[in-house]
Formats: C-alpha cells, sequence, structure tokens
C-alpha cells in the first residue's frame, strides 16, 4: 500500500460523515492518533501522520501539536519526511511562532544539500515564510546559491533573494552584482527571477536604479527576441511567446524610463513593435498589451505613441470581454488627467458602461466619467451621473452623490441652477419664495452658458402657470433679457419649441392683464415688455402701444414706469438700446439668506454607521447647497458643519441628495429666524416662541387673574417624522412659581397631523414681581434617532407686565 | 486591516506588486487549498478567508473576473467546481494573473489526468508540491510547463526510490507487513 492511502483512507471517512458533530468525532480521533504516532518517535509513519494533521489543519481544526513535528521531520535526512515536513512548515509556522527559529539551521544545511531537490525544499519554504531574522542569517547562502549553481536552483534562490530584499531592504546591496549578471542568462526561469530582483533593487533604492538604467539596451533586445522569435512550444500561450517574461520586463522597463528621457527614447521603438505586433484576441496578448500601455503612459514617450496606447484602450473599451473592458477603464483613469482630450474621445462608451451588470465595471465607469466631468459637458454629464444615482448599488451611492458635488463645487453656479430649473421646476407648484427672486436672478446672470436653456425652460413654465408670483416674476425678468435667445428657437437638451415674437408679448401681456399678479409682478412684465423692444425686430410697435396704454393705470408704480418708457419711446430713443442692455453679471453681495444666527447646539448620537462622506457632502459646498436649499424654499436653518440633517432622516447620502434637491415640500409657517437676544413682547393672543426645523411652539394666553397666569404651549410638528422626547426648560423668578401640566401627548406626530398642548400655570401670590418666564432651553428626538437641543432665550411677560 | 497593508511593507509604494495569497475553494465555501505569502495569523488568515470566499460567491456568472477587496485587487476564476482566487497589489495586472492561475489548473491538469476536485481533495498534499514548484514567494518561477511537469516527477520519483530504501531496512518488522504496490 503506498502511504497515501492511509491519508486518503481518513479522508474519505471525514467526508462520509454525517453530520458537524460526527466529523468532529472523527477529528478528534484522528488526533489522538496522530499524536500517539508523534509520540512513538521515528517509525516511519511519521510522514503519513503529519500529512493527515494538515489535512485537518485545513479543514480548520487546531493543529498547533505539529509545530515541533514539522521542525523534527524537515531535520530527518529521508527525502520524503523532509518534504512533507516543510510543507508542514509553511502552513503551520509563520514567524511570528517561536518554533520557526528552529528550522533556521536545517534550513542552512539543506542549502548546500547534494541534491538540488532537497535545496529547492529549503529554498521555497525560505521564500515563504522566512522572517526578517531568518533572511539575515542565510541570505550569503542565497547570494552564494545565485552566482553558482545550476538553473534550477538559481531560479528559486533569485526569488528567495526577493523575498529576503522586501523582508529586510538593508540586505540589497548584497544582490545587486550578481542580478546584473544574470541577465545574460538565458534560461527563461532564470531571466524571470532575475527581471524581478532587478525590480525589486530599484524599487528600494534610486542610486541602483540609476545603476540599472544601463541594462536598458539589453532588456530591449530580450524583449524583442521574444516578440520576434519563431514558435517555441516550451513557452508559448496562445501565440505569445512567454507571457509572463514579457509582461516582467515590460514592467521594469516603465521604472527604468521613467522620469528619464535616454531610456525613454532607448526603448521608444520596442514598445511601438510590441504594441503593434501582439495578437490580443486572447488574455496573453491583452495582459502584454495592457502592461505595455501602462509603460508607454509611465514614460517620456513621443506623442504619437501615446496616441497609440490611448487608441489600444480605446480598443480594449469596445472589446466584448468584460475584464478588458474593465481594465481599460483603470488604465484609462491613470491618465485621464494627463491626457484628457484623447479619453474624452470615449466618453459615451465610457458613460454606457455605468448601465453594465457588474459593480465593479461600474465602479470604474464612475470614477472616469466623474473625472471627465467638465465645463463643457457638464450638463449632459450630470444628468446621466443623477440618472446612475437613483439606480446605483448602495455602494456607490455615496461616492457618486459626492463626486456629484465636487463637480457642482467647481461649476458650481450653473449646476445649482440647472439641477434647479430641471428638477424642482419639474415638480408640480414649484415653490419658489420671495426673497429668493433676486438671489435666482443673480444666480441666473452669473451662469451664462445657460441663458438659452434657463430662458427657454423658464418660458415654458410661464405659459403653464401663472399662479406662483416669483416665479413669475423670475420668468419675465429673464424673457426681458434673453428675449433673443428665447426667439432663436433651439437650445440644447431642450425639446425646440417655436416662440415668435407674439406668442412672448402674448405672454407678457397675459401677465399684465391678469388679476391674479401681484403689482410688483406686473412690475416686472412691463419692464420685461419694454426691454424686448431692443431685442425684437417686428413688433415694436405692439410694445409702444402696450407701454402707452398702462400710461394711464391706476397702479402707481406701473403708471410711473410705462411714462418714464414712453419717455425712452419718444424723446430719448436715441439712448433706448443702452438703457435696455443687457445687464451686467452681478455680484453676490451679503448672504441674502435669512439664516445669519447659530442656533445652539445641535447634537446627534453616532446612529449607525454615519458615513464620514455623507458630512462632508453636507457640509463642505455649504454655500452653494445653501443657495439651492434657499432655491428650493427649504428649510431655514444653514448647514451647519456638523452633521446635522435638517428635516431629513439620516439615510444613505443619496436620499439626503434627492432631498435636498426636491423633496422639501413641507410647507412652513413664519420663516423669520429667532433673533438670539432677549425678546420682550406684547403678548399677542398667541405668539410663536420657537420655528425651526419643522419644529413649531407657540403660547396661547388663556386667561389672567390677579395671581395667576395660564397660558398654553401648543406644539406642532412639521417634519416627515414624529417628535418624540419633547422636553422644555424654563425658568421663573424667585417669586413666581410655575406648574406646567401634563401635556395632552408624549409624541407630536408628523406632518403637522396633531398638536400637543400643555397648560402652564404661574402663580405669582405675593404679586411683587412680573410672572414672566423664560425659556432656557429645549430638546426634542426627532424620529427617535436625532437630538435636538437648543438654547433659548425667549422671555414670556403676561399683558399688564412692562418689560 | 486585513491582508498585510502593502505601504507598510515596502518603504516606497510605487509599483508596489506581490501576490498575497491564494485560495482554491469549492461551490459550497470550502476550502481546498490556501497558500499565503504573506505573514498574518490564523485568527486572520480565517477571517479573509471566510469573507472574501463569500464575496467571491457572491458574484454573478458573468461578472468580470477583477474585484476590488479591502486595499487588495482579487483575481478569481471558476474551474469546474473549485474557484481559483488570488489577492494581488495594486500595481499587478490582472491579466497576467488571470494567465497565472490558467497555467496552474493546466499543470494540474497535466498531472492528474483531467484533474477534479476530488484529485485535490484527495491528494492536496500533491497540488501544494505542483504549486511550490511553479511560484516562489508568489512569483513564478518556472514559465516552462514542461519544466515544471519534469521537476515534479523527479521528486515524486526520489521520493519513491527513498521511501523503498528505507522500507526495505524495516522489512521483518510486524508493522512492515503490508504489501507495496
Amino acid at each position: 500500500m503506498s502511504p497515501s492511502v492511509r491519508l486518503q483512507e481518513m479522508i474519505r471517512v471525514i467526508r462520509s460523515a454525517r453530520t458537524q458533530g460526527e466529523e468532529r468525532g472523527i477529528i478528534q480521533r484522528e488526533c489522538a492518533d496522530i499524536r500517539a504516532q508523534f509520540r512513538q518517535g521515528d517509525n516511519g509513519e511519521r510522514s503519513h501522520s503529519l500529512a493527515k494533521l494538515l489535512y485537518v489543519h485545513m479543514l480548520g481544526y487546531p493543529a498547533h501539536f505539529g509545530q515541533m513535528e514539522c521542525v523534527r521531520l524537515i531535520a530527518s535526512p529521508r527525502y520524503n519526511e523532509k518534504r512533507i515536513g516543510y510543507l508542514g512548515a509553511m502552513m503551520l509556522l509563520d514567524e511570528k511562532q517561536d518554533a520557526s527559529l528552529l528550522i533556521t539551521n536545517s534550513i542552512k544545511n539543506d542549502l548546500s544539500h547534494s541534491s538540488q531537490y532537497v535545496q529547492s525544499l529549503a529554498l521555497c519554504t525560505l521564500a515563504c515564510m522566512g522572517s526578517a531574522e531568518m533572511c539575515r542569517d542565510l541570505a550569503p547562502e542565497i547570494e552564494r546559491l545565485l552566482r553558482a549553481s545550476n538553473s534550477y536552483i538559481k531560479k528559486k534562490a533569485t526569488l528567495c533573494a526577493v523575498h529576503i530584499i522586501r523582508k529586510v531592504p538593508e540586505l540589497a546591496e548584497l544582490f545587486t552584482p550578481s542580478a546584473r549578471t544574470l541577465l545574460s542568462e538565458k534560461n527563461h526561469g532564470v531571466l524571470h527571477g532575475a527581471v524581478v530582483l532587478i525590480t525589486e533593487l530599484c524599487k528600494r533604492n534610486p542610486d541602483t536604479l540609476d545603476q540599472f538604467r544601463k541594462t536598458v539596451p539589453e532588456l530591449v533586445q530580450i524583449m524583442k527576441g521574444l516578440v520576434t522569435s519563431s514558435y517555441s512550444p516550451e513557452h508559448n500561450v496562445a501565440g505569445i511567446s512567454d507571457p509572463f517574461l514579457q509582461v516582467r520586463i515590460l514592467r521594469l522597463l516603465r521604472i527604468l524610463g521613467h522620469n528619464n528621457d535616454t531610456a525613454s527614447d532607448a526603448m521608444n521603438d520596442l514598445l511601438a513593435q510590441v504594441a503593434t505586433n501582439t495578437d490580443s484576441s486572447k488574455t496573453a496578448g491583452s495582459a502584454v498589451l495592457y502592461e505595455t500601455v501602462l509603460t508607454i503612459m509611465d514614460i517620456n514617450s513621443e506623442s504619437g505613441l501615446r496616441v497609440l496606447a490611448v487608441n489600444i484602450l480605446g480598443r480594449f473599451l469596445l472589446n466584448n470581454d468584460r475584464n478588458i473592458r474593465y481594465i481599460s477603464m483603470t488604465s484609462l483613469q491613470k491618465i485621464v488627467q494627463t491626457d484628457h482630450n484623447a479619453v474624452q474621445r470615449h466618453r459615451g462608451t465610457i458613460v454606457d458602461c455605468l448601465k453594465d451588470q457588474d459593480t465593479s465595471v461600474k465602479r470604474r465607469a464612475l470614477e472616469l466619467s466623474l473625472a471627465l466631468v467638465s465645463a463643457v459637458n457638464i450638463r449632459s454629464m450630470m444628468k446621466e451621473l443623477l440618472i446612475f444615482l437613483s439606480f446605483c448599488p448602495p455602494e456607490l451611492r455615496s461616492q457618486t452623490a459626492s463626486g456629484i458635488f465636487n463637480a457642482a463645487e467647481r461649476y458650481h453656479q450653473s449646476f445649482v441652477l440647472h439641477i434647479y430649473l430641471d428638477v424642482h421646476l419639474s415638480q408640480a407648484g414649484g415653490d419658489v419664495r420671495d426673497e429668493t427672486v433676486p438671489n435666482l436672478i443673480q444666480l441666473i446672470t452669473t451662469a451664462s452658458e445657460l441663458h438659452c436653456y434657463t430662458v427657454h425652460k423658464l418660458y415654458r413654465a410661464l405659459v403653464k402657470d401663472i399662479a406662483q408670483q416669483s416665479l413669475v416674476q423670475v420668468a419675465c425678468w429673464c424673457i426681458g433679457e434673453y428675449g433673443d435667445l428665447l426667439l432663436k428657437g433651439e437650445c440644447e437638451e431642450i425639446e425646440p419649441l417655436q416662440v415668435t415674437e407674439d406668442d412672448v408679448l402674448d405672454a407678457l401681456e397675459t401677465v399684465l392683464q391678469s388679476h391674479m399678479s401681484s403689482p410688483a409682478t406686473r412690475g416686472f412684465a412691463l419692464t420685461a415688455t419694454m426691454k424686448l423692444s431692443t431685442r425684437i425686430t417686428d413688433n415694436v410697435d405692439r410694445i409702444r402701444s402696450i407701454v402707452s396704454i398702462y400710461g394711464s393705470c391706476i397702479d402707481l408704480e406701473l403708471q410711473q414706469r410705462a411714462v418714464e418708457y414712453n419717455a425712452l419711446f419718444k424723446k430719448y430713443d436715441h439712448m433706448r438700446a443702452a438703457v435696455l442692455e443687457r445687464m451686467p453679471v452681478m455680484d453676490k453681495n451679503s448672504p441674502g439668506y435669512t439664516n445669519g444666527d447659530t442656533p445652539g447646539e445641535i447634537k446627534e448620537p453616532d446612529t449607525s454607521k454615519p458615513k464620514p462622506v455623507e458630512a462632508g457632502l453636507l457640509s463642505e459646498p455649504a454655500s452653494q447647497v445653501c443657495d439651492l436649499l434657499d432655491l428650493l424654499g427649504g428649510t431655514d436653518t444653514p448647514l451647519q458643519p456638523s452633521p446635522a440633517p435638517t428635516s431629513t432622516p439620516t439615510t444613505t447620502s443619496s436620499a439626503d441628495l434627492l432631498d435636498l434637491l426636491g423633496g422639501l415640500e413641507t410647507p412652513h409657517s413664519s420663516t423669520e429666524m429667532q433673533k438670539h437676544c432677549c425678546v420682550y413682547v406684547h403678548v399677542v393672543p398667541t405668539v410663536s416662541v420657537y420655528e425651526k426645523n419643522g419644529l413649531s411652539l407657540k403660547i396661547q394666553y388663556d386667561k389672567q387673574t390677579e395671581t395667576e397666569v395660564t397660558v398654553s404651549l401648543i406644539a406642532s410638528n412639521s417634519t416627515q417624522n414624529d417628535i418624540t422626547s419633547f422636553t422644555l426648560q424654563a425658568a421663573v423668578p424667585k417669586s413666581v412659581q410655575l406648574q406646567m401640566k401634563a401635556p395632552s401627548g408624549n409624541v407630536i406626530p408628523a406632518h403637522g397631523l396633531g398638536q400637543v398642548t400643555q397648560t402652564v400655570l404661574l402663580n405669582n401670590p405675593n404679586k411683587a414681581s412680573l410672572p414672566c418666564f423664560r425659556f432656557v432651553q429645549l430638546s426634542f428626538l426627532l424620529n427617535l434617532s436625532a437630538l435636538f437641543m437648543h438654547k433659548l432665550d425667549y422671555t414670556f411677560i403676561p399683558p399688564t407686565g412692562q418689560p | 486591516m486585513y491582508g498585510v497593508n502593502a505601504s507598510d511593507r515596502h518603504s516606497c509604494s510605487w509599483l508596489v506588486s506581490q501576490m498575497q495569497f491564494m485560495l482554491l475553494f469549492s461551490r459550497q465555501g470550502k476550502l481546498r487549498l490556501q497558500k499565503w505569502y504573506v505573514p498574518l495569523s490564523d485568527k486572520e488568515k480565517k477571517k479573509i478567508t471566510r469573507e472574501l470566499v463569500q464575496t467571491v460567491l457572491a458574484r454573478k456568472p458573468k461578472m468580470c473576473s477583477f474585484l476590488e477587496w479591502r486595499d487588495l485587487k482579487i483575481v478569481y476564476k471558476r474551474y469546474a467546481s473549485l474557484y481559483f482566487c488570488c489577492a494581488i497589489e495594486d500595481q499587478d495586472n490582472e491579466l497576467i494573473t488571470l494567465e497565472i492561475i490558467h497555467r496552474y489548473v493546466e499543470l494540474l491538469d497535466k498531472y492528474f489526468g483531467s484533474v477534479c476536485e476530488l484529485d485535490i481533495i484527495f491528494n492536496f498534499e500533491k497540488a501544494y508540491f505542483i504549486l511550490d514548484e511553479f511560484l516562489l514567494g508568489g512569483e513564478a518561477q518556472e514559465t516552462s510547463k514542461k519544466n515544471v511537469l519534469k521537476a515534479i516527477e523527479q521528486a515524486d520519483l526520489l521520493q519513491e526510490v527513498r521511501r523503498l530504501c528505507f522500507l526495505k531496512a524495516f522489512r521483518g518488522q510486524k508493522h512492515f507487513a503490508e504489501q507495496y504496490s
């Protein structure tokens, strides 16, 4: 019976176990058996026992008691025992175990063994698990073997040297001389090892790198030999002669040619030859081509060569093999900064890859797409990326969102505007607040490349509905300013619509005449009509007549405007064109947002895995996103550097983003922020104390007697989530007693579906001091997770009191 | 941090490249071979194996052979019922790693004659011996298929010869009454 049978018998028995418990029982028995065998000493069975133990180890069971046996077997004179002993050492011992040091001596002896197969075992083990100490001890031996041995041993010694250098970089000098001579070997194995060794040496020491640059011609020769050689069956893989060696040489050439003109020149022709002649129909050829492209891009190659490389990558991008497409995008990513235009040519294909089934490919396509965003293609790219964001796998979402925002930061104004026009206007009832009209107009003026798109979009919105005053105002203003662009008819990214001058004037007149239009809006419309007089050609008379009609309008403002415009037509016609010229870009002055104050501490407990990207997402482009929120009529709070979501729950950042973009339809009552100084107010029946984050707190004055004041606190919640654990701390003067009755409920339901009322009694028996109280702190839990705490400073005084 | 961080081990992280480990496992996730080229504790190895096996088994058939995992690149390919999985570092060439995997499979195939998973289960030590003749310290040591197989053959022969010599010396002892083929 050959020895393996015992091992195989055991394996068969273990595999036949029907349950985990049964298997464990078998393993226990076998291990006991093995232990007994080990104790018996040398009996010819040890190697079988160790082999069995190694199998058990692979199944995941503990096998540390076999470590010493490995040491003993390695020291045995018998080859079969050494063989399994060394295998055991590689599996059970690693440099962290003390026992590993014990084999150093055996390895040393075996390195000079008469049999090359024994030497091979020692070399293999050293290269696999040799610790730094072992390496130091044995380095001279390895160096000797590098120089004087047969090719079988030389190739192994070379790779062993690589391992030694990785573990003990200072020993690199020891191997440098021999490495040079190894390049003249004919044996592919040795050559391959030599190239790996030289690569390792060059990586660690710039002086060595200089030294080895002289080998470039030699390396080029070797490569040429491989590329042009006749069919060699021994090394041939799918028509490529020794692709492993070719790839390693190319990588070494990359290191040697990097930042060095002479070396790069010397390899130029070769690279061109490899790039053109290598057949890439199979993986082996593609691997070589891939390495070639990487090398070309990393050295100082001629522009023609670079073009060749990018073309190869472009071809890869269209390959049917998904692996090749993936590789291509990886490489394109590396060169997208330096050869931007070349990569831009493939943008379409890359964006298509966003739809690939494979997440790895998607990730690559995403990174590349983000890198390809430029001022020219920002609109279409943003569209694609936003679509991608809604369908992409969760692990890519934060990267996508932050990429979009980074792009927004670079081209921010236009992007914000574009998103607004695209996403928000398309929702029913675009909710533009009064204060945002000037902001929006300012934004529009700066986004010059979007003027055409903007005016088209706003015109269409105007034609549909003129109820939203602010929107109508902005639309009128745009039409007045950019009417000529509107009349041109076509615009990128929007279906062409023929708009005649009459159509435009009709729209403006409708606004002027509608009873829905506020006086301010009509003012906008009138001015816009006037501006159009210099931007249209045929219907100037119509404008003249409109303007003169309003000269007798009841509304004073409109009348004044009309009279002045009339004068422009009559007496000052020569100035009309200059007066009605395009407005210059407006500077953004101090924030037009009313959010000047900080609302005290906003603490949020760490919910599960708050992604740091999300925090950055919300805080970094704070000013731009503030613009966005403002435009959208969003919450009152500016985004703080702390990662506090406003009225959105802490879900993934895409939800945040989409919410920021359009989900904030929650109605808000009064919008003014509370100023944080003491506010003494004369009490009106209901006064608002706190109006933030969707929580609204009012005081209702109920009744007052000589010694008692009763008020009700009414809390309502307009966010999407319930508010719980609502607490309010108030302070009173010493002589006043504050009694807060039980609230009507513990939970303030979302969406304003209900209110919680709490009666508060102020007892002032002495009638001496003011029966006032001061709110000090407010805290509540939103959605059971986000804790909001605000310091308040609001004093309530009943009507009879004096501040 | 799983695996050995590449930038920790090398003084210059530019062009760091090494195969960190190779795993063979079945479609049920049973480990058939594990070769580690970086020093890790048993516990870490088990954790990495468990997570990586799960990740790879979750991949759909038509997906690409490369994936990013921790800070490593994973190259894997399924041959019949076995997954061959290599972890390489940032600058390594994924396509040539696929070729390395393929070469190893060819070697096994030649050695065992139409290799199947059972061969690797029942002769796991031989699978290791073959791997150790092909790769050394994570790098290819011999690029000729013929030479690798020849070396294995010779080593096997040496093992047999030595064993027979040794057993002759023990002739007569009860322990070794069995016949040898």
